[in-house]
Order: C-alpha cells, then sequence, then structure tokens
C-alpha cells in the first residue's frame, strides 16, 4: 500500500486534528475555565485530571502521538504550497492561508507551553494557578498566550470544517456554507472561553 | 476621437523555456468592443513596443476564440483567465499580461499544458468501449443525470484552476482539480462506472485527491462554472468508502 501513504496520511491528519487533539483542547479549554471560579475550583479541576488513572498512558495515546502526528504532518503541508491570497482574495483562500499560518504558531506556542508546564512538572514543579498567575503576570507572557490560545481555537474550528470536507460529509455548497456558519460559531465560543480563562488568571 | 486613444499593455515576455522573464511595453491603438487577442494581433502585424523599437511580435496561444478550447488562457491583470473573452473595455490599465507560470513556459505567453493531458491519461477519463467483439449497447442514462454531467463536461482543459490553485506547484505533485473532477463525471456514467473502483485508486495515490487543501479557488476561477469543489467532496466521500473497502470488505469493485 505505499502508494496508498500520501492519501492514508493526510486522512490521518485530519482525523487526528479533531479526535482526540481537537477533543482534548476543548477539554483543556474547559478545564481551564474553572479559574473564573476561583484558584480552589481551579486547582480541583486540574487536581482531578492530574489524578486519572493511567495518566501517562492516558497522556501518549490522546496527546502526545496524535499531536506529534499532525504537527508534523503539518509542517510538511505548509511547506507544500504557494499561498496566493493576494491574486485570490477569496474567503476560503484567506482562511487556506491562515489555517497554515496558526499551525505554525500553534508548534511554537505547544512547544513552550508544554515545557513551561508539563515538562517542569515533570521536574517536579506543581502545576496549579499560582504557577499560571506568575506566567500570565509577564505582559509579554500574556499576548503570547492569547495569540496561542486564539490560534488554537481558530486552527480547530477551521480544521473541523475542512475535516468535514475532507471525509466527504459536507458535499454541497449549501452544507458546507452552513458549517463556514458552524464553525465560525464553535470558534467563537472556543475563544471566548479561552479568553476568559486567561483573564481568570491576572484577575 | 477613437483613432487617437491608446490601450497600453505591459507584457511579461521569455525568450525560451530556460530564459529569464523580462516586461516589455506596448500601445495599441483604442477600437471599439477589442478584446486582448486582438490587441495581440495587433502587436504582431506590427511588432513596435512603446519606446517605438523594433521588437520581436509577443507569442500567444489561442484556437477557438470563443472560450471553448482553452487554448488562449493567460494571467490578465493578476487573475488567470481566457484572453478570448477577456474585454478591454473591462480591464483596468494598463492591463498586464503574463503566462500562466504553473505550467513550463515555452516562450512569452505560450505555456505548455501537457501535464493535463498526462493527469487525464493517468486517471483513464474515457469510457472504454473497445472490445474483441461487439459488446453491445451499455446501459441507459437517466436525462436527468445527463444533463448533470453535461456540466462536468464543459471542462476545456484550459489550466486555469490549476493556475489558481495554492497547492498546484513545482513542491507538489498535485494533478490538480480539473482532472479530478473528470473522475466524477466518467464514474457517473452508466459504462465509464465499470472502471470506478480503478479510477478512486488512481487518485488516492501520488498527487491525487489528499494534495487538495480546500482553498477553493478553482471552483471560484473556474470559467465554464464547473462545481469543482463539490466534485472533489464528492470524491472524498468515494474514496472514503473505497478505502474501507479496500480494507474491511471483500467487494473491492
Amino acid at each position: 500500500m505505499a502508494e496508498n501513504r500520501e492519501f492514508m496520511n493526510r486522512r490521518l491528519h485530519s482525523l487526528l486534528g479533531v479526535i482526540p487533539v481537537g477533543i482534548f483542547l476543548v477539554q483543556h479549554l474547559i478545564v481551564n475555565h474553572f479559574a473564573t471560579r476561583g484558584p480552589e475550583a481551579f486547582n480541583a479541576a486540574a487536581g482531578f485530571m492530574e489524578n486519572l488513572p493511567f495518566r501517562i498512558i492516558l497522556e501518549f495515546v490522546v496527546i502526545y502521538i496524535p499531536i506529534l502526528f499532525h504537527a508534523i504532518y503539518g509542517l510538511f503541508i505548509v511547506f507544500q504550497a504557494k499561498n496566493n491570497t493576494r491574486r485570490y482574495g477569496f474567503f476560503r483562500n484567506h482562511m487556506f492561508l491562515w489555517q497554515r499560518i496558526t499551525g505554525v504558531i500553534l508548534v511554537i506556542f505547544i512547544a513552550w507551553h508544554v515545557w513551561e508546564t508539563r515538562i517542569q512538572a515533570a521536574f517536579g514543579a506543581e502545576v496549579n494557578y499560582d504557577m499560571m498567575a506568575d506566567i500570565l503576570s509577564s505582559p509579554f507572557m500574556l499576548i503570547f498566550y492569547i495569540i496561542g490560545v486564539l490560534s488554537a481555537t481558530f486552527h480547530f474550528s477551521n480544521g473541523l470544517w475542512s475535516f468535514f470536507v475532507s471525509w466527504g460529509i459536507t458535499v454541497s455548497p449549501r452544507s458546507q456554507h452552513i458549517m463556514t456558519y458552524v464553525t465560525v460559531g464553535i470558534f467563537i465560543i472556543l475563544s471566548v472561553i479561552g479568553m476568559r480563562a486567561l483573564f481568570a488568571f491576572i484577575a | 476621437m477613437s483613432e487617437n486613444k491608446k490601450v497600453r499593455f505591459i507584457i511579461t515576455r521569455q525568450d525560451d523555456p530556460e530564459s529569464q522573464p523580462y516586461q516589455e511595453e506596448f500601445l495599441v491603438d483604442y477600437r471599439p468592443n477589442m478584446n486582448v487577442i486582438s490587441a495581440l494581433m495587433e502587436i504582431r502585424r506590427n511588432p513596435v513596443n512603446a519606446k517605438g523599437e523594433k521588437t520581436t511580435p509577443v507569442v500567444w496561444d489561442m484556437n477557438c476564440l470563443e472560450e471553448v478550447c482553452g487554448a488562449c488562457s493567460m494571467v490578465i491583470n493578476g487573475k488567470a483567465r481566457q484572453s478570448c473573452t477577456a474585454l478591454v473595455d473591462q480591464l483596468e490599465q494598463p492591463i498586464r499580461l503574463e503566462p500562466m507560470k504553473t505550467f513550463p513556459v515555452v516562450r512569452d505567453l505560450l505555456i505548455d499544458r501537457s501535464r493535463m493531458f498526462d493527469a487525464l491519461k493517468r486517471v483513464k477519463a474515457w469510457i472504454p468501449i473497445d472490445g474483441t467483439y461487439d459488446l453491445g449497447p451499455g446501459p441507459r442514462m437517466a436525462e436527468t443525470k445527463r444533463q448533470w454531467a453535461y456540466e462536468l463536461s464543459k471542462c476545456m482543459t484550459c489550466g486555469v484552476c490549476l493556475e489558481a490553485c495554492p497547492n498546484v506547484n513545482d513542491k507538489n505533485d498535485f494533478i490538480g482539480p480539473a482532472p479530478l473532477s473528470q473522475v466524477r463525471l466518467f464514474n457517473a456514467h452508466p459504462t465509464g462506472e465499470m472502471n470506478k473502483a480503478e479510477r478512486l485508486e488512481t487518485i488516492m495515490g501520488d498527487g491525487g485527491l489528499a494534495d487538495c487543501g480546500n482553498s477553493q479557488n478553482c471552483v471560484q476561477s473556474c470559467p465554464k462554472g464547473i462545481p469543482l469543489t463539490t466534485s472533489i467532496a464528492a470524491l472524498n466521500r468515494d474514496t472514503a468508502i473505497q478505502s474501507f473497502k479496500n480494507f474491511f470488505g471483500s467487494d473491492k469493485i
């Protein structure tokens, strides 16, 4: 099946972006949102996630392996395109470009974010409300996190739209058009949840 | 007064496939209702550039002059289209003409679209009816379906969709939207359908369907209004089913 590798890789890339990476993103943003209810609520929610049984296996199967494949193959896809939004300034062509821009931003942001939280935790640091409040007290880091979270919500929402096309679910122009509105809605809702959580740490 | 009015053209020229492109300006006498091709014919008749220097005539491709052959496609003011239906009155001046650089440039505005014909051969964009004996009449096609398929059959292999696509370039071996839509057309035909799995397997290979990044420039640019992105999404569904059949099922055809 060597000749089918590209086809399978692209389909797998599309699928993994939604399941499990997209699902994990939504879950992560919702857990973060506990910060709006105060440090204790956030620490309790984060503690629950931290104490899930088989955590290390869950992390590798649900997060690390899928996201690494998605990121590395995604970068390969990014460098295969010659963007032409200046000549062809259509909405979908802009979305095509922004999907790639946010993808590259996310590789940098997530690498930094994992280093600052999960890898530090492996070295013995405690991941809690104070850790995030400390990171976000720097205006530079706050801006970095705002860009990172918005990139993530955009990349997921727009990626969900193309997932529906790539798997042949939304075929007609009308269904694709309605899906655009649905995914714009998802982007707005997830962005509000993400931003509320971020600003809860600096309140 | 119309005799004095001039139309300014800035044309990207190239002397041979290997040489560097350069720009040359031309002033052409305005005539009512002229199109880009009539201006190019004027330049060919009197090859003198805007500085008054004698130059070589500009080379371009053309055939039908009524937007059904696809030969005269070029980039006009930044957008790929046919030069026969590009009316000077509707274009912003100066009018910039460039070759569609997605394809190898032969000379000036003349390009080599062989890769599109190679792709059509690869996906077997035809209906096999030859046999060693009379195969008899094929199954009938519903009239409503014929009318629908006619829209897909309008493709003239002009190359505009490939030029507009950000994923058709020298870093990528994507065959482009036009041959993909032809797969859908021939898979829809009652006789063509007999080779459906074979065509789907081909576009599931390298440079095939999966290289589409959904920028949807093709459907916006197609001069024939072919629903290219609908074809691609429909093929996405067909290939998903085909890949499930290949992996789980025994009925691969």
